[in-house]
């Protein structure tokens, strides 16, 4: 990879485990000198922890951090040229407003005057003028978190990170924050880290989104392209509202979902290969005439959702659909559909079954993911032997009670198809199975993990 | 990056010298004879010994009683004190701390000398009174404390859902506040089994309690005889606290 | 009329409770030597506690002296050592936290007659001749526990960032312990202190198993040989009832001053 030479932060194969678990897995990403990076993702995803390791609060297991082109891994939070505004601001409670923001000056050693008017200046800045001598404790949550900007603003650093700077406030307080913020960045020119789970926020403020999910990065763009042009079904779904379909690529610019040929913009992907499509609800045409339509539905519900209604169609194919649209449709009229091609983006799939590597215990059991299936005997395949397992993701059977199951696990990730729910399970031992159901479960139910010996594939490994 | 975990090494070796090696202690003179050969024989005493062994069933007696008779007294009084309709002032609650930051000794020979003047005879009647009015306190704060920090709307729940004001006290409150019981019954029932000098002096020595031998055979250099009575409280004990402990967590996991 | 008899219930109950304290007090102000006897108003035993002029009073006054040491030093090295373990077990996880939380609740849990004996034999084992030392220890035994759990909840309120932000700012690891990280646990550090210095004035049975055979009292134990020789010295009841009201004096302000914080608080 090319890296520009006005970047600022280089991380070169970022790696951090927590026990068993990766949160970080082999992170690659540069940051240039003044530029607004959004880290972006769920609970979970790493991106604090990618935050706390620029800071240097968290050491990487492996991999380098670079600032200005020297080696910062392993510096000490307090000799980094950058400053925090942390998630739940984290003021010194036993300071006052003056003192918290005076804190890294005073340990500098920078002159008693010198401290007063930049403290002054920095306050002016973020309009808290008047409340130098006030007790922290007794500030509004906004109040407090224009402090905490202040406060790492005064010591002038290269670059702020700001760790869910928002994510305490109100709604109303978040937007005012949000431009005020942007405003700051385009005053002051220096490098913002911006860490949220909030796409809304990150499409707001960002020059640069960076998607992360469990660990890895998912994909890094500006915000139109993370919109328009995901890389894969988990960053549609977590940007803005999209229906995921499983489709084909039948050939180059042709693509057959919801049980109909479109015509598309996407090349190069081979010929009857699997593929996920997206297409935002915003980008279906809906009209009351069926003629002229690529494909027709009935209108299920219809919810005024202040500048447009949203609707979910049932296709005639079966596919559930969310539209959305300025008009409102009457609910159960047959409406006609269409989709343009340039609005269809279409994706690798990133699989297409589960597969695991496994052992037979016996002629008729294989042990994989550290639970023990019965199969049904492979001419050539005997116990002891090391092999391929493959499932079908509709071969998983989920169970209500952990101890129903032969493994158990917890509902990780909930993607739906349009005619069906596929989901991400974590197991207790850390794996992942994914699973096709038309049962509708929660993100974090705790459920058993059940497959029958028909769906179980094996394949001796010739090695 | 900064190993602050390593700070409590220092309090962890303090812990096994002075709590761990200890105990241990105890365990190893309780199974030694005088000569210092492992040896059963302190513990056959025990159970041989008549006195010793009516010693420790007053003991356990004499605690039941008085960690009943506390639970009794003590729980309504909580309650009271706990109601914001009943009682209005912040004070009487800590009227009824006070005496626990009083010496316990001062408090006992108080009580003594009371009877003594009122002419009443010392014996089981006044070291069950004694001990009552010396534990009282001990039951009642944390029965206070975790009535007065209930959160009001599961009394408001069962209100809704129809039950009468009595049914609220018998099937949501006190089920709620067994924590705050059983913490009072490991203050209470604990130092009552252990105490010696109470009981001295509220029977003028015609009753003795169990931490009274433990005393009197360190005092007379049988230390063996000494540890092997208390490593049977010890046992005593520790099946309370496990017992007390599990009440908690089953009663943590209602809530 | 339910207010009025749980009122009653209550007094009644408290009357109880504080009526033998009453009794000593009253009898303070009385020369007699025997209880009971009311030989008219006299603040002679007051001035006998406060000038020695009587029997044993050097004894009586060393012991009050050395009650007041032992607890100040073993409340002070408790609080010292309580407050870097509570530290340093907060910032533990696993195995080594549970454990080393679960000998800190054995001093807690034991009785003290069985720490007592536990240590005495400790002593006796190792051949430490026993004294102010040996009390002193076993003092520091049974109060270190109450700090590192008043300290512990200090930390576990406070914002985990805060002593990151500290770095974040500039500050080396001391300096952010010292400017940042103390200040937020003072309180916790204090109320372990008064904690452990109550506990330790309060202790009896630990002290008459480790205090040895030099004649070491503390009030308790002087108590206790005195009462045994029949009969409380009179001085003792004065010395009583000043300890009662000062005891009954600060917490009713403390109490009171935080209602009144708490009210000012909430507002």
């Amino acid at each position: 990879m090319a890296i520009p030479n006005d970047v600022i932060i280089n991380i070169e194969h970022v790696s951090k485990s927590f026990g068993d678990k990766k949160v970080l897995d082999d992170i690659n990403l540069y940051i240039k000198k003044g530029e607004f990076l959004t880290l972006l993702g769920p609970s979970g995803c790493g991106k604090t922890t990618m935050l706390r390791i620029i800071a240097g609060f968290a050491q990487a297991d492996c991999g380098i951090v670079s600032m200005d082109g020297a080696d910062i891994t392993g510096v000490p939070p307090y000799k980094r040229p950058l400053n925090t505004v942390f998630q739940r601001y984290a003021l010194f409670p036993h300071l006052d407003v003056y003192d918290n923001i005076a804190f890294g000056l005073k340990l500098r050693g920078v002159p008693k005057d010198e401290i007063e008017k930049k403290v002054k200046k920095v306050l002016k800045m973020v309009s808290m003028s008047d409340y130098e001598d006030r007790d922290v404790e007794s500030l509004s949550g906004g109040q407090q978190q224009r402090v905490a900007i202040a406060r790492a603003l005064v010591n002038q650093p290269k670059v702020l990170l700001l760790d869910e700077p928002l994510a305490a406030l109100d709604l109303k307080m978040r937007k005012d924050m949000q431009i005020e913020l942007k405003e700051m960045h385009r005053k002051l020119g220096i490098t913002f880290i911006y860490v949220t789970h909030d796409q809304e926020e990150a499409l707001t403020l960002s020059d640069t989104i960076v998607v992360m999910n469990g660990g890895k990065i998912q994909q890094i763009g500006t915000p139109t392209d993370i919109y328009n042009e995901p890389q894969n079904s988990f960053v549609a779904d977590f940007i803005g509202e999209s229906n995921i379909l499983n489709g084909t690529m039948i050939k180059d610019r042709e693509v057959s979902f919801i049980g109909h040929d479109f015509e598309c913009v996407d090349e190069g992907f081979g010929e009857n290969v699997p593929v996920d499509v997206v297409v935002r609800p915003e980008d279906i045409y809906i009209m009351n005439k069926t003629e002229g339509a690529q494909f027709t539905g009935v209108v299920k519900s219809c919810t005024f959702k202040g500048v447009h209604y949203e609707m979910f169609v049932d296709s005639d194919n079966g596919y559930e659909l969310m539209i959305q649209d300025y008009n409102a449709f009457e609910i159960g009229s047959t409406v006609g559909l269409l989709i343009k091609p340039c609005d269809i983006q279409v994706m690798h799939k990133e699989r297409v079954e589960n597969r695991f590597e496994g052992e037979m215990t016996a002629d008729d059991t294989v042990k994989f993911l550290g639970g023990e299936f019965k199969v049904e005997p492979v001419e050539g395949v005997s116990a002891g032997d090391k092999v391929e397992v493959s499932v079908a993701f509709s071969g998983v059977d989920l169970l209500d009670h952990t101890e129903e199951g032969n493994l158990s696990g917890e509902v990780h990730f909930i993607l739906y198809k349009g005619d069906h729910y596929h989901l991400t399970v974590l197991t207790d031992d850390g794996d992942f199975v994914w699973v096709d159901t038309q049962d509708i479960w929660d993100k974090g139910d705790l459920v058993g993990i059940n497959i029958e010996s028909k769906d179980i594939k094996i394949t001796k490994k010739n090695d | 990056m900064i190993k602050r975990q390593h700070w409590s090494i220092p309090y962890f070796i303090f812990l096994v010298f002075f709590v761990v090696l200890p105990l241990v202690l105890v365990a190893v003179y309780a199974f030694q004879d005088g000569t210092g050969h492992f040896s059963l024989s302190n513990i056959v005493k025990f159970f041989s010994d008549g006195d010793a062994l009516s010693t420790f069933a007053v003991s356990l007696e004499v605690a039941v009683e008085n960690t009943a008779i506390c639970i009794l007294l003590g729980y309504p009084a909580a309650w009271i004190l706990a109601n914001k309709k009943l009682n209005r002032s912040a004070v009487t609650i800590v009227l009824f701390i006070i005496p626990m930051w009083i010496n316990a000794l001062m408090r006992t020979l108080a009580t003594a000398e009371l009877f003594n003047m009122l002419g009443i005879g010392l014996g089981k009647g006044t070291l069950l009174f004694g001990m009552v009015y010396d534990y009282l306190p001990f039951m009642i704060y944390p029965i206070y404390n975790i009535l007065n920090k209930m959160d009001k709307s599961y009394a408001e729940a069962a209100e809704d859902l129809g039950a009468t004001p009595s049914q609220v006290f018998w099937k949501v409150t006190v089920p709620l506040s067994m924590p705050g019981v059983v913490s009072g019954i490991l203050m209470v029932f604990m130092p009552t089994v252990s105490t010696f000098a109470i009981s001295e002096f509220l029977t003028n020595n015609k009753i003795k309690l169990f931490g009274t031998i433990i005393q009197e055979n360190i005092n007379s250099s049988m230390w063996n005889y000494g540890a092997a009575l208390s490593l049977i409280m010890l046992v005593i004990i520790g099946i309370t606290t496990l017992f007390n402990n599990e009440e908690e967590t089953k009663e943590g996991g209602v809530i | 009329m339910k207010r009025v008899l749980s009122q009653i219930y209550v007094w009644i109950l408290l009357i109880l409770l504080y009526s033998p304290l009453v009794f000593i007090a009253i009898f303070s102000f009385t020369e007699a030597r025997v209880l009971g006897n009311w030989t008219g108003f006299s603040m002679k035993l007051y001035k006998n506690l406060f000038t020695g002029g009587m029997q044993g009073a050097s004894s009586l006054v060393s012991a009050v002296e050395n009650t007041l040491l032992i607890a100040l030093i073993a409340a002070a090295v408790a609080t010292l050592m309580g407050s870097i373990a509570a530290i340093g077990i907060f910032n533990m996880r696993g195995r080594g936290k549970k454990t080393i939380q679960f000998l800190n609740n054995i001093p807690m849990l034991n009785p003290d007659i069985i720490t007592g004996v536990s240590l005495f034999l400790l002593f006796v084992f190792l051949h430490i001749s026993q004294g102010y030392l040996t009390v002193i220890l076993a003092h520091v035994t049974f109060c270190t526990p109450y700090v590192v759990l008043s300290v512990m909840p200090k930390l576990t309120q406070m914002n985990p960032n805060i002593y990151e932000a500290a770095l974040d700012l500039g500050a080396t690891p001391s300096q952010a312990l010292r400017k940042v990280l103390i200040p937020q646990l003072r309180p916790g550090m204090i109320s372990g202190f008064i904690l452990a210095f109550t506990m330790s004035l309060d202790d009896f049975a630990v002290t008459f198993f480790t205090r040895g055979t030099i004649g070491l009292d503390t009030l308790s134990t002087f108590i206790y040989t005195d009462a045994r020789k029949g009969g409380l010295t009179p001085e003792l009841r004065p010395l009583m009832t000043i300890i009662f009201t000062i005891v009954l004096v600060l917490l009713i302000v403390i109490n009171v001053r935080q209602a009144s914080l708490a009210k000012k608080s909430s507002r």
